[in-house]
């Protein structure tokens, strides 16, 4: 036997070893797969397999959300869990021998205070057992009461009773919209017309929700199925979503083994069946009447409505489509009651809403809140602050066509009615924060470079209008900005938010109007004074050497890809503005501060 | 040939004349769409090309060029933009020598993509080659990383 082997404490021959790695998509891109496999490898070829292999389980768990220090892995002896960060396959020799074999954490490795405060701050509930079960294991969810919600509705509750129900719980849809879900069902339901679909839409934002608890999509799903009397369910999704496919696929098939799906559900006359339908890389097709012309095969355009989707939807039919993480919240509301869920949030924005917070944030990950939760709260509090101790300058809320809120609005909360306000969206939830060395400007421009990419084009406001807006802040950017542009800009968006045929016309402008009523100043001095503030648009940018306090160390001569540099050793140097193109090396590489950007 | 063929246009009949299941299926076995293809179908089915085109064009997952046997893919979402996405987009083209309009290398040896946001904000800016995740990306690590491709192991990358 190996002498390893020997060392293990006697206590520890009757324990029970849990390792959960994170293993959602960034855990993932951090090298999860590689720890576990680490985990596995060591603990086999170390000899201390027969002692501790054989109880020890090993969990590939989703998402928990405090990405910015994955590889997370948590160690649970005895149901004593600690929490390891940024874990490397290096670091996995050192933790099974000093904590699983003799007991003691490594405390170095441990996570930290700002794991902590990340965590406490959040309410989560859709996200609660992501991190914590293995999505790839129906028995984990059964575990914690999965599938109850769905037989209780099935067999003890009326499809009226249902609605009722997500009605008073006060459920607002979580894919932007903002529409009562529960409304969205009652009008669906009362189509005389058959058959019905329902259709959950997995966007970008709940990939993490997919990934970590699929089976609360599928629960969700089947339950709404059988409120509007749809006996087919489809799941929207992107195929590059390789994981959450991947996972979903699976759990529906689990799903079907034990009979929660298919004919005679929960032995009721309700039959219910759940099918992928592959989006297509393009913005547009996450709006619902594009989204359907894409499953049928065809561009995604919008539709006109009304009629709505819930009268005349998917091949003509009533279709309801939902969000994921809407979905999500359903097994929740019929298992803990209407009011429960009613007494989180605010008083027309009910429970709790997923954002992916990146950016210029000290801890970026996703992050679950009740809604209302105010802005500082989240950067700060959960967020930790500003990466760099940089200043906040602003935080785009609600994904390309949000608005960008500025620091002065910190204290703002987040709900429907609060951002539909100050000119933003809760849209799908993503959120990026900005600081003090990003231009306004030029973020406004990303954006509607973006949503000029992907008009579809059916209706001219859109096509044309993001169009001229994305000629004129390249203008403006350029250096060649004129006062009059600022009139045409605003223009262009007022027409284009009254008369856009769907949601990507109607709140393209979003960032553009934000921007300019918050930082007009950075427009201004980026037309009048032809001075990017915060130094990124090339145009406006020009580094000068302060001869004062150039060492003469050749460095910055070094680095220059295009030669504008001249200057002998020991002596100022000094940069050509005729050949400069601006990239901004030297500036990086002086080590004397004596490059001036400007 | 037309045996592959006749399967596509059997597989698309089952599944309700779905022309985006017909042009994937197209793609996977081509890995791009080729012209004469189109226009087999266009015979077959009495569908004029130009609504095949109408949807290839629309999507931009679809390709008319074949790929490279690489493909190396920028995230440009909004947290790899702000650390500088566009430069790392730059450098690539350049390295390639890839010029105006073109995405694909002469030798078809790489492909460059840009994603929208691959949903990896925590380790922005954000490259993605074949299938393997390189976080905090710079212009000197991507130039290293597709000039060391050959030399492939001192790199390691991560599983997407
Ligand atoms: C351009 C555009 C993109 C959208 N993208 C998504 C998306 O990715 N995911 C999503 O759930 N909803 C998206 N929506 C909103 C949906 O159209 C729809 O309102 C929502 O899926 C309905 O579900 P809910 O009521 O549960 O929110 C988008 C809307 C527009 C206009």
């Amino acid at each position: 036997m190996n002498t390893q082997a020997l060392n293990i404490n006697s206590s520890m021959n009757n324990c029970y070893i849990e390792i959960k790695v994170c293993m959602g998509t960034s855990g993932r891109a951090s090298g999860g797969n590689d720890v576990l496999r680490a985990f596995k490898q060591y603990i086999q070829e170390s000899g201390i397999e027969a002692l501790i292999g054989r109880r020890c389980r090993y969990k590939k768990v989703g998402c928990r959300g405090f990405c910015s220090k994955d590889v997370l892995v948590d160690v649970i002896i005895n149901g004593n869990k600690v929490t390891y960060q940024s874990v490397k396959p290096i670091m996995v020799e050192r933790i099974v021998q000093e904590h699983i074999v003799n007991g003691t954490p490594v405390n170095e490795w441990l996570t930290k205070e700002d794991y902590e405060s990340f965590h406490t701050k959040q309410h989560k509930i859709v996200l609660g057992p992501c991190g914590e079960i293995d999505p790839e294991n129906i028995d984990d969810y059964l575990n914690m009461n999965g599938y109850k919600a769905a037989r209780k509705a099935i067999t003890q509750m009326s499809q009226d009773d249902v609605i009722k129900k997500v009605i008073m719980s006060g459920l607002r849809g979580r894919g932007g919209s903002g529409f009562l879900t529960g409304k969205k069902w009652e009008i669906c339901k009362a189509q005389k017309e058959t058959p019905k679909y329902i259709i959950c839409n997995v966007g970008e934002v709940n990939r993490p929700l997919a990934e970590g608890n699929p089976h609360a999509i599928i629960e969700g799903l089947l339950i709404g199925g059988y409120a509007i009397g749809a006996q087919k369910g489809y799941i929207y999704i992107r195929e590059r979503y390789h994981l959450s496919v991947e996972r979903l696929r699976n759990a529906i098939s689990q799903a079907r083994d034990k009979g929660f799906i298919g004919k005679n559900i929960f032995d009721s006359d309700f039959n219910f069946d759940i099918e992928f339908s592959f989006g297509t890389e393009a913005f547009i097709c996450g709006e619902e009447t594009a989204l359907m012309e894409s499953i049928e095969g065809k561009r995604a355009m919008p539709r006109f409505r009304p009629p709505f989707p819930a009268q005349k939807g998917l091949w003509g039919k009533p279709t309801v489509i939902n969000n994921a993480e809407t979905l999500s919240n359903i097994p929740i509301i019929i298992g803990k009651g209407a009011k429960w869920f009613a007494s989180i949030g605010t008083e027309e924005s009910k429970g709790t809403k997923v954002f992916t917070l990146s950016g210029k944030v000290k801890n970026i990950g996703l992050v679950e809140i009740p809604m209302g939760m105010s802005l500082r709260d989240i950067v700060y509090g959960i967020g930790g602050g500003i990466a760099g101790n940089k200043a906040l300058k602003a935080v785009q809320v609600g994904g390309p066509s949000g608005g960008l809120i500025p620091l002065s609005m910190i204290d703002m909360g987040l709900d429907y009615e609060s951002l539909a306000k100050v000119g933003s969206i809760v849209g799908s939830g993503g959120m990026v924060v900005f600081d003090e060395d990003d231009c306004i400007v030029s973020v406004t421009k990303f954006f509607i470079e973006f949503l000029q990419r992907e008009s579809c084009g059916k209706c001219t406001p859109c096509r044309i209008g993001t169009k001229r807006m994305l000629e004129l802040l390249t203008k403006i950017t350029d250096g060649r900005g004129e006062d009059s542009d600022l009139i045409t800009l605003e223009r262009l968006s007022s027409l284009m938010t009254s008369s856009s045929l769907c949601g990507l016309g109607r709140t393209a402008p979003n960032p553009f109007i934000t921007s300019l009523s918050h930082f007009r100043d950075e427009y201004i001095a980026h037309i009048r004074d032809k001075k990017c503030p915060a130094g990124v648009c090339t145009a406006l940018i020009t580094f000068t050497i302060m001869e004062e306090l150039c060492k003469g160390c050749t460095l910055c001569k070094k680095v220059c890809p295009a030669g504008a540099i001249t200057g002998e050793l020991k002596k100022p140097h000094k940069i050509d503005q005729n050949i400069c193109i601006k990239c901004g090396a030297c500036f990086k590489a002086c080590k004397f501060k004596a490059i001036k950007k400007g | 040939m037309d045996k592959v063929l006749n399967k596509i246009l059997n597989d698309y009949q089952k599944n309700k004349g779905n022309l985006i299941y017909l042009l994937q299926k197209i793609q996977d076995t081509y890995g791009y769409i080729p012209e004469d293809i189109v226009f087999w179908f266009s015979n077959r089915l009495n569908i004029p090309a130009s609504k095949f085109y109408g949807i290839i064009t629309f999507y931009p997952k679809f390709r008319l060029k074949p790929t490279g046997k690489n493909t190396i893919t920028v995230c440009c979402g909004a947290a790899c933009h702000i650390k500088g996405s566009d430069r790392i987009l730059q450098e690539v083209r350049s390295i390639l020598s890839l010029r105006e309009g073109e995405d694909t290398t002469q030798n078809l040896s790489f492909t460059v993509q840009k994603a929208t946001c691959i949903g990896a904000c925590n380790i922005a800016p954000v490259v993605i080659l074949n299938d393997q995740v390189y976080g905090d990306m710079d212009t000197e690590k991507v130039s290293k990383l597709i000039k060391g491709y050959e030399k492939k192991d001192e790199y390691t990358g991560f599983e997407y």
